[in-house]
């Protein structure tokens, strides 16, 4: 697989550190009411998804940044790289608004 | 039809005429006792110890392709009991126990063979782990031999003993671990489970279940309605996919492990032999083939194939521990879809809806499991409860911190 970096352009995909489901990105709020079990399913419950899917990976042997990767588990195909930075720059300027 | 050494010399008198299908093709009728979709080893072996063990009637296999076409039929064939943690233990020596009887009990040749499982130790820290767990073998009943550098020598003398970085210093041996021909397995179970009247249904693909009240009566499939008093689930790395139609998420992640098998050569090793410092295990098939692999590809896949970084990652790891595998030309390779747990263990239970039970999680290490798993979900399935050695097994666990983590890696799938 040819993940296609925002910055660095076309790098293997042997550069990169899997994560998983880029949900893993929401970390629940520890002061909820329900925090005990938000934690505990954003710790081990998958979506798990056959077809597209968006997924954090790291490029460890790279310039460090994490990428969020839309990809077919189906195919392998790659539709869409970011970087996990921006993405979440966002979600927090939407949370202020 | 029986096969025994008299009808084998009978059919040869008559021209072998007289063999039938190994299982009859049966067609869905629309109402059973018990449904168990999936027909790899898991659910085959379920449906078997539910007809022969637990006496219950009226069981179909659902499948949606062929029989041995899943993971059953694309693993790398080695069966062992050499895990360390209490839930695991018992549950695979108990599995180890049952292949010893299989063939008898199925009246099918799985050539099982305990020709030795040995894992290679690089390091003293590594030793004195392998001392542990060796010990906990024992304690549950196991078979467990440390060999040192002259022991594991007198085995294999063509190892690659004095690499520099990670010389081979000796290696945990379980000799009653071996190899299983992988597909007889399936065979072999689907016969057994057929003569004891269980229907054995090919493409049908379960595509929904019937949920009402809490309670699960019945699947949906893609040749039609199906009831079922009781329901159990053994579809490997389609697990997360078919159990969200019952609206669940569950704690794992779909990845892809791959195999090679070399051209044919003449015996070079009689056993099976791991790496310690890196990810390569090799044995050597009855054809000749070595056949071997390693690691799994590390992220989510339903592809049923892998890329070239672990195909790279292997060969290094076979040519650092045995240089002469060099000389090999590969034959062939393929990949499976593991259904990887967040501990690297297996959940085998009820689930929170009446009437559907879950088996899964097996992540690379399910083959050996086969026997063990079929006859502690038949048990559950039966009898509503737990199996002696599979009771740790429970879906709850994580909530609960009763994690069954044998490599202490926590949550994260692609390193187990
Ligand atoms: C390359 C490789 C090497 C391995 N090596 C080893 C090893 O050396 N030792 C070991 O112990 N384990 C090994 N494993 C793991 C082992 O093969 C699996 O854990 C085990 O086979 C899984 O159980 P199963 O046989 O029931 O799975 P499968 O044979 O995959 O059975 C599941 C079945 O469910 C069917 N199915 C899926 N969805 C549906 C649906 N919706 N409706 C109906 N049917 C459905 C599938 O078609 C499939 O036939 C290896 C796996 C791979 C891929």
């Amino acid at each position: 697989m040819i993940i296609n970096h925002p910055l660095l352009g076309p790098r293997d995909a042997s550069e990169f550190v899997y994560h998983g489901d880029a949900h893993l990105m929401q970390r629940p709020n520890p002061k909820s009411e329900t925090a005990d079990k938000d934690f505990h399913d954003y710790m081990y419950l998958r979506e798990n998804i056959a077809g597209e899917m968006r997924e954090l990976w790291f490029h460890e042997q790279g310039d460090r940044s994490w990428l969020v990767i839309t990809r077919n588990t189906l195919t392998h195909d790659i539709t869409k790289v970011e970087l996990a930075r921006n993405i979440k720059r966002e979600q927090i300027k939407e949370a202020q608004q | 039809m029986r096969y025994s050494a008299l009808k084998i010399f009978k059919e040869a008198l008559t021209g072998h005429k007289g063999w039938k299908p190994v299982w009859r093709k049966a067609e869905p009728q629309s109402h059973y006792d018990y449904i168990i979709i999936g027909g790899g080893g898991h659910g085959l072996a379920t449906a078997h110890y539910l007809a022969s063990k637990f006496k219950q009637k009226r069981i179909a296999v659902l499948e949606k392709g062929w029989i041995g076409g899943g993971n059953v039929g694309r693993n790398t064939t080695i069966i062992r009991s050499n895990y360390m943690l209490n839930g695991n233990e018992a549950f695979y020596e108990f599995s180890l126990k049952l292949w010893e009887g299989l063939e008898q009990d199925v009246n099918y040749n799985a050539m099982v063979s305990q020709r030795g499982v040995l894992n290679l130790y690089h390091s003293d820290p590594q030793r004195d782990a392998y001392v542990r767990r060796g010990n906990s073998m024992k304690l549950h009943g196991a078979d467990a031999v440390l060999l040192d550098q002259s022991g594991v020598r007198k085995l294999y003398p063509f190892l690659n003993f004095d690499n520099a970085r990670f010389p081979i210093l000796g290696g945990l041996l379980q000799p009653r671990g071996g190899t299983v021909r992988h597909d007889a397995v399936a065979w072999g179970y689907a016969h057994a489970a057929d003569k004891h009247g269980v229907d054995i249904i090919e493409n049908c693909e379960v595509i929904g279940f019937d949920i009402q009240n809490g309670v699960c009566s019945g699947v949906e499939t893609s040749r039609g309605y199906i009831g079922a008093r009781k329901i159990g689930v053994a579809v490997a790395g389609n697990s997360s996919r078919l159990m969200s139609k019952a609206n669940m998420r569950l704690p794992m992640e779909s990845h892809v492990l791959q195999a090679f098998v070399s051209e044919g050569l003449k015996p070079v090793l009689d056993g099976v032999v791991t790496y310690g410092a890196g990810h390569f295990y090799v044995s050597q098939s009855d054809k000749g083939g070595l056949v071997f692999g390693g690691d799994i590809d590390g992220y989510n896949s339903y592809a049923q194939r892998g890329n070239l970084p672990v195909v790279e990652d292997v060969c290094e790891g076979g040519m650092s521990i045995m240089p002469r595998i060099g000389k090999a030309r590969l034959l062939r390779m393929w990949g499976g879809i593991m259904d990887m747990s967040m501990d690297g263990s297996p959940i085998i239970d009820k689930t929170h809806i009446e009437g559907l039970y879950f088996n899964g999680g097996w992540c690379y290490g399910g083959f050996k499991a086969t026997p063990a798993s079929g006859y502690s979900f038949a048990h559950l399935m039966a009898t509503d409860t737990h199996h002696e050695t599979a009771s740790a097994y429970r879906m709850d666990r994580f909530s609960r911190g009763f994690m069954i983590d044998e490599k202490g890696q926590g949550a994260q799938p692609n390193l187990h």
